[in-house]
This record gives structure tokens, sequence and C-alpha cells, in this order.
């Protein structure tokens, strides 16, 4: 496909605005760009059909099944797009809260962030949430912070270390070394989940926090849990919650009574906001009793009626410029409000009841990675198929070819030829079932017919594209 | 109570049995009967159409349609009906992170397509494919910078936005980097600076460029991407890392998000770029096609010696900020900047009561000095129906009578003409 640039036309234009109503100014020509950006000259037409054309050349949840493990691809409900959308929302400006003298005019979105944070740090079992970060790995980076400001308040200068199992994904350790911590990697037992005496051995009193994501991401839970928050409390250390799986225990049991101080919530996950290619997401942070004086500020409080900022004594400050990406949060509020009570607590069972059926339909046909009952997502090995030439990743084209997006593959690190399918809540049996059925298929053809897995994709816009040659060629804009 | 769970009774007891289980209960055995949850205090759920009337009625509390002044960074420009249209397409906006690039071209695509504008924007020669916010890609752009020239040192310069200097300084709490004000880049790993600054004043960075360079110290610019419709880029300042906000291309302003962090370099420091970027390519028939590129420098792969902890970035607002500006074109882009700026020099002219307070010629933004309280001032201009500036002491920024006020192509020479008349008679009795 041509890329826009290749569309323009000098002198053309799509936008025009009205003729100037005041005289026009200029700028002392030292103070101005010598020429023109070289932005594509187009008519709307040209801009319309060439985005449309684009979107053709991509698949959503709304187009397909999208099990992609661990990123929660559950149906991004359409009221949610038409509440973000109300002015009174979207037209809000974040400087609006700059100014006490503004705060009668946001009365409605300060309303709305308090009984978010309350809801979310119910949900959770914290005693307060902020949704100042704007995805889960700047939730990750702010609770890494929070632990950092807790140790510096109370003299634990020695604390420079945090845990994080082998298992994690890979913006744990990265937020932790953003926060400025060594990090030491725990092994997971063959089991698949964290044992006590693995994780005493690394334990020692300069650990200053240890992040876990439960259940883990071989989408088990990890059982040894609350020993584990105890070893770390001896020590003084916090323990993170990576709360990427939540979409798995959400009305089952809470992070807070499991002894976790911090945590993010990743609302584009568990409470559907749409993914947008990538983002934006929103990944708010949630705290217990250790951390509550350090959160970033300002914040939303209630007095008499009245909704105002104030910051805690101790925040760590400011971690995103207002209130992160509040549509987003907008649209997870309204989520929450639709399914409330017993309907959130439908979503976590519907969403391990279809995982285990998946589970349960391929294991014969798929090496399941562990012999744990598995929760939201089911982890399978193709090391089998892998040693007799078919990757996880020949299944995961085969797949695009039969209309589906693929599972996660070769991730989590700790899993060989990893394939990772997490269905959700959302999808009916029927979808489950045919996935299945192109699955066990497709593991026949591996057998039989392993050139029709490793030649795929044949019926996207374009195949398999060599990458090396992306790299080596680096070629990252059209100048 | 409302759901979008398809699954009947019927179908989880047929699940059940293919899975072996009595109940779905029974699934969740590995959580530890003591943590089991008992209960809750989550009000019970609604039908879709009283979630919309509890949101509009959420919505009718705010004041979403005075005649703004506000900017401070985020600004009230018009977003062509074509972006809503375009972006709102559920094949973009409900997938996710192109992992699988086959069937993700749409987003590839248009992620190297957003690069190369924005490329071609500030003159620079890589572009990632987006950061967080302005504020975030600050911080960003000076951990890269300390990662490049391995000094500790961040120099920022007093044009930057103070609410960016309070980010800056809670995201680096626990890393050891020392934090001056001021321009002088010996010994530093950058120079930090806003154009224009968050008072308004626009400046030619160009000589300091330079004496960063001599110092081997980077020039980090922080750009209002409108403004370059007719201002000088940071690449023509010989800027090392540019990186702005780019809510003004197409963003909603959305009480502070989902913006857009812009982060773009020279082709010597791409490595060492925090962030995903995409890269053209063929398949094994010929065919151009995008996929991500350079991906050792990321968490999945690096962990802890990646170059960010980025992951789910605003891929969304990219693919918005692609469409504005194809939308705006070349012309549009300069018209815009030149409507911006007309407009505010207008009204300028006409605030003969106050003091302007910036050190030189300013873009579509200017600090004034009233005679009185700002607070009081903004007060009464509500009741007129305008939001009439940011009051620069509530920011840290200024005096009790200092006040922000922006201009965007919106403001019709009426509203000017109305909102000076109105400024004067509050400011001034
Ligand atoms: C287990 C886990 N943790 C953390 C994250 C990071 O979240 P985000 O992409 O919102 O930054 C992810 C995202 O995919 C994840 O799967």
């Amino acid at each position: 496909m041509q890329l826009i640039f290749e569309k323009s036309r000098a002198g053309r234009r799509a936008i025009n605005f009205d003729a100037l109503d005041v005289p026009e100014a200029k700028l002392a020509p030292e103070l101005c760009r010598a020429n023109a950006a070289a932005l594509p000259e187009v008519g709307e037409l040209d801009v319309v059909r060439h985005f449309t054309h684009l979107s053709q050349r991509n698949v959503g949840i709304d187009d397909t099944f999208y099990p992609l493990g661990s990123c929660t691809m559950k149906y991004n409900p359409k009221i949610a797009e038409v509440v973000a959308a109300m002015p009174g929302m979207a037209k809000l400006h974040p400087h609006q809260s700059s100014s006490a003298a503004y705060a009668g005019t946001v009365q409605g979105a300060y309303a709305l962030i308090h009984e978010l944070e309350a809801m979310l740090a119910e949900i959770a079992g914290m005693k307060a949430a902020s949704i100042q970060p704007i995805a889960g790995a700047h939730g990750e980076l702010t609770g890494a912070l929070l632990m950092a400001a807790y140790h510096r308040d109370k003299g634990n200068t020695h604390k420079d270390t945090v845990i994080v199992p082998d298992s994690a994904h890979g913006t744990n350790p990265a937020s932790a070394v953003m926060a400025g911590f060594k990090v030491v990697e725990v092994p997971s037992d063959s089991d698949g989940t964290l044992h006590v005496d693995k994780f005493q051995a690394v334990m020692n009193d300069r650990v200053a926090g240890v992040m876990l994501t439960c259940p883990n991401t071989h989408g088990l839970f990890e059982s040894n849990v609350a020993r584990i928050a105890e070893l770390a409390h001896e020590v003084d250390a916090l323990l993170y919650y990576d709360g990427a799986n939540l979409n798995a225990i959400v009305g089952q049991c809470r992070p807070g009574d499991l002894g976790f101080d911090v945590m993010h919530y990743n609302l584009h996950k568990t409470f559907a906001t749409p993914h947008g290619m990538g983002g934006p997401g929103c990944g708010p942070v949630g705290v217990g009793e250790r951390l509550l004086p350090y959160l970033p500020g300002p914040r939303v409080v209630h007095h008499d009626g009245i909704y105002s900022l104030e910051t805690p004594e101790k925040s760590i400050g400011r971690i995103a410029a207002f209130f992160g990406n509040f549509l987003i949060a907008v649209r997870a509020y309204a989520y929450m409000r639709f399914y409330g009570d017993e309907g959130l607590r439908d979503v976590s069972r519907v969403a391990v009841l279809n995982a285990n059926y998946i589970h349960a339909r391929l294991k014969h046909a798929f090496k399941p990675a562990f012999g744990k009952p598995f929760m939201h997502e089911c982890v399978f090995t193709a090391q089998p198929q892998a040693e007799k030439g078919v990757r996880a990743m020949d299944f995961a084209k085969a797949l695009l070819d039969r209309g589906y997006h693929a599972p996660t593959v070769y991730f989590p690190l700790t899993v060989k030829e990893c394939l990772m399918i997490e269905p959700t809540e959302t999808e009916s049996k029927e979808t489950l079932d045919a996935f299945c059925d192109t699955m066990l298929e497709l593991a026949r053809l591996a057998e039989e017919c392993p050139e029709i897995l490793q030649q795929a994709p044949i019926t996207t816009p374009v195949g398999r594209l060599d990458e090396v040659k992306a790299a080596k060629d680096l070629n990252c804009a059209c100048l | 109570m409302g759901s979008w769970i398809p699954t009947t009774e019927s179908e989880r007891k047929e699940m059940l049995a293919v899975i072996g289980a009595a109940s779905i209960d029974e699934l969740f055995s590995s959580i530890p009967e003591p943590y089991r949850m008992r209960g809750w205090e989550i009000p019970a759920g609604l039908s879709e159409m009283s979630v919309r009337n509890l949101m509009a009625g959420l919505a009718g509390r705010n004041t979403a349609d005075a005649i703004s002044f506000l900017g401070g960074g985020y600004y009230d420009h018009y977003i062509p009906a074509g972006v809503d249209a375009l972006s709102g397409r559920s094949e973009f906006y409900t997938a996710y992170t192109p992992y699988q690039p086959e069937t993700s071209q749409g987003t590839l695509q248009s992620i190297y397509e957003y690069q190369s504008l924005i490329c071609r924007l500030t003159n620079m020669e890589f572009a990632n494919a987006s950061l967080y916010d302005g504020g975030t890609a600050l911080f960003e752009a000076a951990t890269m910078a300390v990662r490049i020239a391995k000094r500790n040192r961040v120099v920022i310069h007093p044009s930057v936005n103070p609410t960016y200097v309070q980010m800056l300084k809670t995201h680096a709490a626990n890393l050891e980097f020392d934090f001056v004000t001021g321009d002088d880049p010996s010994g530093a790993a950058c120079v930090l600076v806003q154009n224009p600054a968050f008072d308004g004043t626009v400046r030619d960075f160009t000589a300091l460029g330079d004496r960063c360079h001599a110092a081997k110290a980077l020039l980090v610019v922080s750009f209002y991407p409108v403004s370059l419709g007719m201002i000088k880029s940071p690449g023509e300042m010989g800027a090392d890392i540019a990186v702005g906000e780019g809510q003004c291309l197409g963003m909603n302003l959305g009480f502070g998000g989902p913006y857009l962090g812009i982060m773009a370099t020279r082709a010597e420091h791409v490595r060492k770029m925090p962030g995903r970027i995409a890269g053209q390519t063929e398949d094994h028939d010929g065919r151009r096609g995008f996929v991500l590129t350079l991906q050792a420098r990321e968490q999945h792969i690096r962990r802890t010696k990646a170059m960010s902890n980025i992951c789910s970035n605003q891929a969304l607002c990219a693919l918005r900020a692609a469409i504005y500006l194809c939308l705006l074109g070349k012309e549009g882009l300069r018209d815009l900047a030149v409507a911006c700026h007309s407009k505010a020099e207008y009204l300028k002219a006409k605030l003969d009561f106050a003091q302007i307070l910036n050190e030189g010629p300013t873009f579509n933004e200017f600090a004034v000095r009233l005679p009185m309280d700002a607070h009081l001032v903004t007060s009464k201009l509500l009741d007129r129906g305008f939001l009439a500036g940011l009051p620069l002491h509530d920011v840290g920024a200024g005096e009790t009578n200092d006040l922000l006020i922006a201009v965007t192509e919106q403001r019709t020479r009426a509203e000017l003409d109305a909102f000076a008349g109105a400024l004067k008679d509050a400011a001034c009795n």
C-alpha cells in the first residue's frame, strides 16, 4: 500500500480555516522556521480512504477472537465510548483543576475520580487508589517510587533491592530499575509457582520490595503468597501486586487481604477500556495502610458536599500532570457501574471457566506447560511440535490465516515455545469451540503437513516480514 | 444488572462437564480458603440506559462550554471531524500492540507515517511510536541524555513548564540525578528547554545548542507542535532530542488525558531512545511491510537493561495526531499557526490596563500582571462565561496578580473584544 506522502499533490488541501478576522501578525524571521514542514498535501477523501484502507489491514476485538494471553482482550462496550465523548467530560481543560477559582467547574469530574478510586480500593482490598499513573508500567514505577519513599522516610537506607520472579513481565524489573533499585530474580519452581525455600534464599535485610503477579504469568495462582508476604514483612520489605491478571480474581479474593501493600490496576485489561493498537491504557496505583501517606498528589477529597484537591503531606508528588488518562478512567467507571457487585464477580468466574474449558479441550493435543489448575489463561508449550519443526510462531501464523488473532507466544520467557491463551469472559461457547477445533486441526496438520503452518500466513495483506532487514537497513521515517 | 457475558447457565454446565469440575467455584480451589472473599461494598449493577443517565449527570456538573483562554501546555484547538471518524474505526481502537505484524499493517504503517510526520515537523531523523505525555517524555529525554552523556547533571532552563519540573523530580526521586536550574551546560548531561516557554515566550536556542555541544552536553527541546507551523523547529536549533505534548494534534482536552508524548532524536542516538519504533521492511515476495524494530532496547527483551519500562503507549493518540496532521497538511498547519499567533497579538494589544510579563515575543500565549488578584478576576469572568486563563501563582510560576492567557484559532474577534472588555471591567473596578 502507498504511503500518505506518496499521495501528496502540491497545492491540494483538506481543512480550511476562516479568513483571518484580525490583522496578520508576524514573528521576527530569526525565530521562524526556514520552510513549512513537509506535511502531505492531500484532500479529505484521500485521507479518509487512506486510513480506512489501513484499518482494513488491521484486526481488533470487534473483528475476531483475540486470545492474546496477559493482555485481557475482552469486548470493549460501546456505551463506554459514548460516555467518554460527552462534552462535560471530553472538553474539560486540565488546568480547571489547577486553580481553586475553577473548582466549581469540575465537581462532576472530581466526584467520578473520588468514587472510582474508592471502588478500585474496595475491589482490591486496598486503603486507597490514585488514577494518576498512565499505564500499567507507569503504575509499577509509581509503586516502586512509593516503596522508595516509605523506606527513605523510615531511614531504611540500606534497602536497595527488589525481588522479581523470573516469570515476571519485563516491565517489572525495568520499573524497579527506573525507581533506582537493584533487581534480583527468583526462579519459579518446576510446577510454575514460587516456592518458599527459593524465596527465602534471596530474602534479606537489603530487600525493599517484592513484585509478584497473581495469578502469575503462567496462569497459576501463587498459593504461597501469604507466606511470602509474611517473609517480606519480617524484614520490612513491601509486597507489590502486578494487577495485569486481576481479571482472574476480581470478586473472588483481594490482593490487600493476601498481604499486598501496593499494586497497579490495568483498567484497559480488567475494566474493558479499548487497547487502541497499544494504548492509551490507564494504570492506577492502589496502596494499603503503610503507603497511604505517600500517594501521588494532588488527590480529590470530599468535605461537606464539595470536592477539592489536597496533596498528602509525604506525597511523592505528581506522577502525571493531572489525573492520568482521565477519559480512560471514565470508561472504566461506566463499565464498573454497569456490572456492579454481582456482575464483576461473574467476570472472573466466566474468565476462569473459559480458560479451563480451552485447556480441557486442547490438553491432549498441546502439552500444558504446568500440571496445576489454570486460572484465567492457559499456557502450553509447543516444544514437542517444535522438535519436529513446527514452532509456536508457526501455530500463531496459521491462526491468522484462519481468521483469529494469535495467542501470546514466547512469553513468559520461562516456558519454551510458549503459547499463552487468554479467552476472557466475553467470548461465547461457540467461539471457544470453533477456536479449539481450529487448534486441534492445526495440531493434526503439524504432524501431517507441517509446511502449511511453516508457510503461514498466506491470506494476510503481507506474508512473514523480514525483521533482520528492518533492523539492518533502518528505515523508520519517510523524510 | 447488565452483563456482556454471553454464556448461559446450561452452557456453563456443559463446559464444567468437559472440564470435569462440579462447579465454577471448584476452579478457584488454588486460592487458599482463608483468602476467599466474603463480601465487598460495590453497588449493584445498572442497565446501559441508567449508566448513560448517571454519566450524563456527572458530566452535567462540569463546565465545558465556557469561552476558554486556558492554555499552559494544553490547548483548545478545533478537531476536524475526520479525526474521530477514522481513529474511531474499531479495527484500530480495539486492536492491541502489533505483535503479529501480518494482521497489524494498519497499526504499523500508521505508526511509521506518524514517525515520519513528527520527523518532518521537528526536522529530526527518528521518532518513536509515542510516549505517555509531554511531561513523561521530558523525563525520558533526561534519562536518555544521562545514558548517552554518562553524566548525572540535568540542567532545567526556566522556560520549562513547572508541572513538568515537578514530574521530573517525582520520577527521578530515587535516581542520582543532579537537577540544577539555568542554562550552563558545562559538566551536564543535557540542558532542557521549552519553546515557546511556559509563559509563551519564543526564543531561538541555537546558540545554547552550540554551547551544549561544545560542552558535550545534549540540547533537549520541549516543543508545542502547533507552534511549529511557524517557529523555528528543534532540529533547526540543533536539538539532540525533541519532545513535546501532542494533545494539540487532535486530542480532546479530556481533563488531562489521554494525551500524546512525542519524542524524536538524531540518527546517532536512536539505539538509546525509549519506546516502540516501527520500521519498513518487506515480505518474501518483496511486498512493502512494517514491523516493530530495534526491540533490543525494550523491556520485554532487555528487562533491567531496557531503555525504559514503557509497554502500553498512546498509539491511538499517535494515530489521531497522524490523521490530524494529514488533514491540515503543509498549508493548513501554517494557516493554523498564523491564526493562533495573530489572534493572540490582537488580544495582547487590547490589554493596555495590564502589564505584559514576557521578556520577548510570544506565540499564542502570554503572561500579564493584573491590577488585582487573578483569582478574583477569573471568578468574575467565569460568571460572564469565560475561562479567563491560568492564575500563575497557583502553579508556582508567578505572583497572585499574574494570569497566563492563551488564544487559539477557535476564538473569534468578537470573543476577543468581549473578553478584553470583561477583563478590564473585572480587573480595574
Ligand atoms: C503481566 C503484565 N504486567 C505488566 C504489564 C504492563 O502493563 P502496560 O502495558 O499497561 O504498561 C503487562 C502488559 O502487557 C503485563 O502483561
